[in-house]
């Protein structure tokens, strides 16, 4: 990430050094965030304290209303990942703004299931007595977290931006493939030659009304913070990208001022060329 | 509460990595937006 | 050019490739041994190696496949070789097609050798290998053969069934592996990391491929008592795997490689 400074050179008041620029938020984040907080707030109320204890789980079941929250928005999240990275790859415009909205659901979907998957953990230790078991569902799972974790290292590959776009594009697509096919196959795995395992695997309980309120509280608090997220890091990318551009064009327009100033007999010609005008 | 430990953890896991995600976020987006006019940022 | 034309052109040419620099045979082909060396100095017990013998036929494979997935591209990114292809006006299709089609061969070599290595290696455990073995060795007493096989093989379990399951597995999964594997080789290609990221990408990818081909084959020498008309079903899933990569492959091929 390149830092420059445009403001050297820049008097007026509201551009220069002096003023305060506008980060990230807008009236638009403020209010989801609001919409966050109140609906964690609400969860929390609910989830640790309003809401039964499970007849078999006990306590335990509190923690299902973060845990299957997290799964799910993890699945909107990727789901977001691969509509935009198909609008990037499909529409003629080819606007940037669908591949750093595919990343940035990316980042937080894989954010999401790393926690449940160490959430999940803790629930499995206090129902199962294990931390881990290989069932369909966490294989799949922990299969789902390492291909988006090289979907992000793709977007570190490098090149330029449309560059990214397109590797990642077509990568999110295959992804949304890839990960029912591993899951059809790891069912098939897990069902077919059913080993004895230490638990009751079908770890889902019928869950009385207030409990599925309380389920539903966590998925509103949950979608209220993936929206959040987006918008913040979207925008963070979209700063980057800008910078990224005009660090180049600034390093390139310092170079050619360099050679102006002392020609080389050489190279006295770069500064009258047009290579790299059009970055 | 029976098994509190486990239960208040997971809840501050995961408001933690959240908000961990959140602060990294907002501040890497506050450094750049202070190199960055005004006028360029699309959401102003 | 149809583009199947062009495919078999470009697989001609990676395989003239190696013939000539024989890298996958002075250094892969050995590195797959190795690796099943390795497994039998880690799992020890002979009991152990004879349940997962199949699974690490197919362990020793995939580390092959990044291995010369790296090798497959390498050698076109070295002189821009893959640039010059588009530029030329080859469809990328084509390119796909015919990498994938080389690297399949060249795993479908390297799968023999591991077989036959895991017989000699893991030895007693691999059952239907004794049968087909002795099947091939043709014994002179025809009560021979059948105590042989009998003994060896479930009721109702001829090698030859086995040994056309054995063979399909094969080649379905070397089919689903060299889609997946010249995909992503292709998306990484020529950039920095993409030796480190490959793995990285290709592993969770080809899980179906594991877990089906160590299904099969675990049905085809009747490993813990698995039935050869078990591994059918395992087929299909490679299959379907195959088809799939293969033609997402194709389709997803060109933007990958286009600047």
């Amino acid at each position: 990430m390149t830092t420059l400074d445009p403001a050297s050179t820049d008097q007026s008041p509201t551009t220069g050094r002096g003023a305060a620029r506008r980060g990230t938020g807008t009236r638009a984040t403020r209010l989801v965030g609001i919409g966050a907080i109140v609906s964690l707030a609400w969860l929390i109320a609910f989830g640790l304290g309003f809401s039964p204890a499970d007849r078999d789980q006990k306590e335990s079941v509190r923690i299902l209303y973060v845990h299957v929250p997290t799964i799910w928005l993890a699945y909107l999240a990727f789901i977001v990942t691969a509509v935009s990275s198909a609008m990037y790859l499909f529409t003629k415009k080819k606007s940037l703004g669908w591949d750093r909205a595919a990343g940035a659901s990316a980042e937080i979907g894989v954010t999401f299931v790393a926690v449940t998957l160490a959430v999940g953990a803790m629930w499995g230790r206090l129902t199962w007595g294990v931390f881990w078991q290989w069932d369909a569902r966490l294989t799949t799972t922990a299969l789902l977290f390492v291909t988006y974790v090289g979907y992000l290292a793709v977007r570190r590959l490098g090149g330029s931006h449309h560059q990214r776009a397109k590797r990642s594009a077509v990568l999110g697509m295959i992804a949304v493939v890839e990960i029912p096919l591993v899951h059809f196959s790891v069912r098939m795995w897990r069902s077919l030659h059913q080993e004895a395992t230490v638990a009751n695997l079908d770890g889902d309980t019928k869950m009385d009304g207030l409990m599925l309120f309380s389920l539903f509280v966590g998925v509103i608090a949950f979608t209220f913070l993936y929206v959040w997220l987006m918008l913040h890091r979207t925008r963070s990318m979209a700063l980057e990208d800008l910078l990224e551009e005009r660090g180049l064009d600034h390093a390139l327009m310092e170079r050619r001022a360099e050679s102006a100033e002392n020609p080389t007999t050489q190279y006295s010609t770069i500064q009258n060329s047009t290579i790299g005008r059009d970055a | 509460m029976e098994d509190a430990g486990f239960i208040l953890g997971s809840y501050a896991l995961t408001f933690g990595a959240v908000a961990l995600f959140a602060w990294r976020s907002i501040r890497s987006g506050k450094r750049l937006a202070e190199q960055v006019p005004d006028e360029d940022k699309y959401w102003v | 050019m149809s583009t199947w034309a062009l495919a078999r052109l470009i697989a001609a040419k990676d395989l003239r490739v190696e013939r000539r620099s024989k890298i996958v045979t002075n250094q892969v082909l050995p590195f797959a041994g190795i690796t099943m060396v390795s497994f039998a100095f880690v799992l020890d017990k002979q009991n152990v190696i004879d349940t997962v013998a199949p699974g690490l036929i197919w362990l020793a494979t995939m580390f092959s496949l990044l291995i010369l997935v790296q090798r497959s591209f390498g050698i076109e990114t070295d002189d821009g070789a893959l640039d010059a292809m588009r530029v030329a006006g080859v469809d990328a299709g084509a390119i796909f097609l015919g990498k994938a089609l080389a690297l399949a061969v060249q795993l479908l070599v390297l799968e023999v050798m591991l077989f036959v290595a895991a017989i000699i290696f893991y030895g007693e455990s691999i059952q239907s290998g004794r049968a087909v073995l002795a099947f091939f060795n043709e014994p002179t007493d025809v009560n021979g053969v059948e105590v042989v096989l009998t003994g060896l093989t479930s009721p109702g379990q001829s090698p030859i069934f086995a040994t056309v399951l054995l063979v399909t597995t094969m080649i379905s999964a070397t089919c689903g592996l060299a889609a997946v594997g010249t995909l992503y080789g292709g998306l990484a290609a020529g950039f920095k990391g993409s030796e480190t990221l490959l793995p990285l990408l290709t592993i969770p990818a080809v899980a179906p491929v594991l877990i089906g081909a160590t299904k099969a084959v675990e049905s085809a020498v009747g490993t813990s008592g698995a039935a050869v008309s078990e591994g059918w079903q395992w087929v299909s899933l490679l299959a379907v795997f195959a088809v799939a990569a293969g033609v997402g492959g194709a389709l997803a091929f060109g933007p990958l490689i286009d600047d």
